[in-house]
């Protein structure tokens, strides 16, 4: 049921005003002995969380490896059209766990301009290659200092370790004996959980 | 009586019906945005008013209309930018009408919190901007520092504060994080009272009422012939709320009341804001207390399953969920063929969208009902005959955003 919202007349002390005067003086001065709840940015910080969505970087693993495959699933998702990859032969990895990786992207670039952190990247890559990371304050002094290349992608995203590391994981997996034709190298139970 | 003096006298009479056109806008500070209005003035008293808009046209429907269904959802941000939240939620509630794919009751909650989170920040910008403009700047900063809390709150709803592109269809993109709902719930908790600060400050304060009491009546019937919605069409003492009158995300489970004005003026409006304020507080705290656990994305049955991307933890261990990532990610989703309308009930009003389709991967015609749009063309008629102090009043009691009037 709708409620009518209260307008009753204004009463003689209010129609004074200087009653409501001295009651809005009594209430702003109020906060002056309330703790400020501004921030002196940029000397304090806002607290930002791990799943704060900032300026994409790619990452690295925990060897150092670059994860992306240049699948060019999040150049195809991207709703403004920012990524550009160039994809290219992965190295030769001298790692078994990573021998099967044939695909490495020669160039990718991100351009910071048209980006408008959606995410949708992070949330499409299946190999957990590119994260939104805490970095919100981007400058320079002309606009293609704002396109990022793979250098400074991979300098954004840094090194992360993941629960699941899914080419550890996958040889690593009963089953994938037979598929090797090469004896593991190292610790094959590394990345088990 | 000497010649010149005659002349004097013609000279003064001629002046006094001479009106003055006066542009305001479109960057004046109280124009809220990119509104310009032709204004005719005689005197201090408006004769006409001509609202031009569309210096915020980006062709909103048009990009829907070649992208896929999911792409478009980050610029659903950018229409009421004040509830970016709101707006993906009408979105993706669209959208699932068309593709007959369910919410789970989890995310549905979640959406209410989205909902209700929105309209208590636009509100509360929209007061703010509306008692600054008639010279109460106290309230604007005190409304600031509401929605900060509101912003700090949805930045850990989704990992961005403004540009949220949180739905999905069929859900939501995350679950909310724990330390969430004690922030939440904190919120809610304080908010009636700061609600009561601004009524202390503003409800029985004389300048306030003259400025705004009998200022900007709408009548019942213009109302309705304007096809008003939201706060503005409830002050004039209609009773249309899209969430009690065509319930959603079961909206009819929790209990809350929609006010109506009696006399349509911009007080009635300004009442009709801060009443639905304290109800959206109410709301919140029944879904804190009843949100259900489960699922916040719909991953049942073979329509939803080539809704949504799978699960990150299967993409990575299994090549079937790794096939359909790519395929929900290269293909999207074709929809099925058809149209349909969607109106939620947005803190600026009705916002609808209508989809068509002939089936494939983007929509045929996407159309979008701005409630600012609509609330926005009364100015033309409601003008006339005001003082031009009073635009203000107008301007800020009826509160519309240019993103979504202009799309
Ligand atoms: S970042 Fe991820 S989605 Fe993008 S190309 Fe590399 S592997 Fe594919
Ligand atoms: S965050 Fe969005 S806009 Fe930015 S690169 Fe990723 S997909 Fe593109």
């Amino acid at each position: 049921m709708a409620k009518v919202v209260d307008r009753r007349k204004l009463n003689f002390w209010e129609e004074l005003y200087l009653p409501a005067i001295a009651s809005g003086m009594k209430r702003t001065f109020a906060q002056m002995f309330k703790p400020a709840i501004t921030l002196q940015y940029p000397e304090q910080r806002p607290e930002i969380f791990d799943d704060y969505r900032g300026a994409p970087g790619l990452v690295r693993d925990q060897d150092g490896r670059e994860k992306c495959v240049s699948c060019q699933l999040c150049e195809y998702i991207c709703p403004p059209r920012a990524i550009v990859i160039v994809p290219g032969e992965a190295p030769d990895q001298p790692d078994y766990d990573y021998s099967e990786i044939e695909k490495a992207p020669k160039e990718f670039y991100i351009d910071m301009l048209r980006c408008i952190y959606c995410g949708y990247c992070e949330e499409i890559c299946p190999e957990q290659a590119i994260f939104m990371t805490d970095l919100y304050e981007l400058n320079a002094g002309s606009r293609q200092e704002l396109v990022h290349d793979k250098a400074k992608l991979y300098d954004v995203g840094g090194l992360r370790v993941d629960a699941i590391q899914k080419w550890k994981d996958k040889n690593a997996s009963p089953g994938s004996e037979e598929r090797k034709n090469v004896p593991p190298s190292g610790n094959p139970g590394d990345g088990a959980h | 009586m000497s010649r010149a003096r005659t002349l004097d006298v013609e000279v003064a009479e001629d002046r006094r019906s001479e009106s003055m056109m006066i542009n305001m806008g479109p960057q004046h500070p109280s124009t809220h945005g990119v509104l310009r209005l032709v204004l005719e003035l005689d005197g201090e008293e408006v004769i006409s008013c001509a609202p031009v808009i569309g210096y915020l046209h980006r062709a909103k429907e048009k990009v829907g209309e070649t992208f896929s269904w999911h792409k478009f959802i980050p610029y659903t941000d950018r229409l009421d930018y004040l509830a970016p939240l709101s707006n993906n939620v009408a979105y993706a509630l669209a959208c699932e009408k068309l593709m007959a794919v369910d919410c789970p009751p989890r995310a549905q909650a979640i959406r209410v919190i989205c909902h209700e989170l929105s309209r208590i920040s636009a509100h509360l910008l929209g007061l703010g901007a509306y008692a600054m403009d008639l010279g109460a700047m106290t309230i604007f900063l005190w409304t600031f520092r509401e929605r900060e809390q509101i912003y700090s709150l949805i930045e850990r709803i989704c990992g961005a504060r403004f540009t949220t592109s949180y739905t999905r269809i069929g859900g939501v993109e995350r679950d909310l994080p724990e330390d969430f709902w004690p922030k939440c719930q904190a919120f809610v908790n304080e908010f009636p009272g700061r609600v009561d600060e601004y009524e202390a400050l503003l409800s029985r304060n004389k300048i306030w009422v003259k400025r705004t009491q009998g200022i900007g009546v709408i009548t019942k019937e213009q109302a309705l012939q304007f096809g008003l919605t939201g706060p503005n069409l409830r002050g004039s003492g209609i009773e249309y709320d899209v969430r009690k009158a065509n319930p959603y995300l079961g909206y009819e489970n929790y209990e809350f009341e929609v006010p109506i004005g009696t006399e349509g003026d911009c007080y009635d409006r300004y009442l009709c804001r801060l009443f639905e304020m304290r109800e959206s507080a109410k709301i919140l705290q029944q879904v804190i207390d009843t949100i259900p656990d489960g699922p916040i994305l719909n991953r049942d049955g073979d329509e939803a399953l080539k809704t949504v991307l799978p699960e990150k933890e299967k993409v990575l261990t299994n090549m079937e969920a790794l096939i359909h990532q790519f395929m929900v990610g290269t293909e999207s989703i074709h929809a099925p063929v058809g149209e349909v309308y969607f109106g939620c009930e947005n803190p600026k009003g009705e916002l609808g969208f209508y989809l068509r389709s002939k089936g494939g991967l983007e929509a045929d015609r996407l159309r979008i009902r701005g409630p600012s749009f609509a609330n926005l063309q009364i100015l033309e008629e409601l003008t006339p005959g005001h003082s031009i102090a009073d635009i203000m009043a107008l301007l800020g009691s009826i509160d519309f955003v240019m993103g979504e009037c202009d799309r």
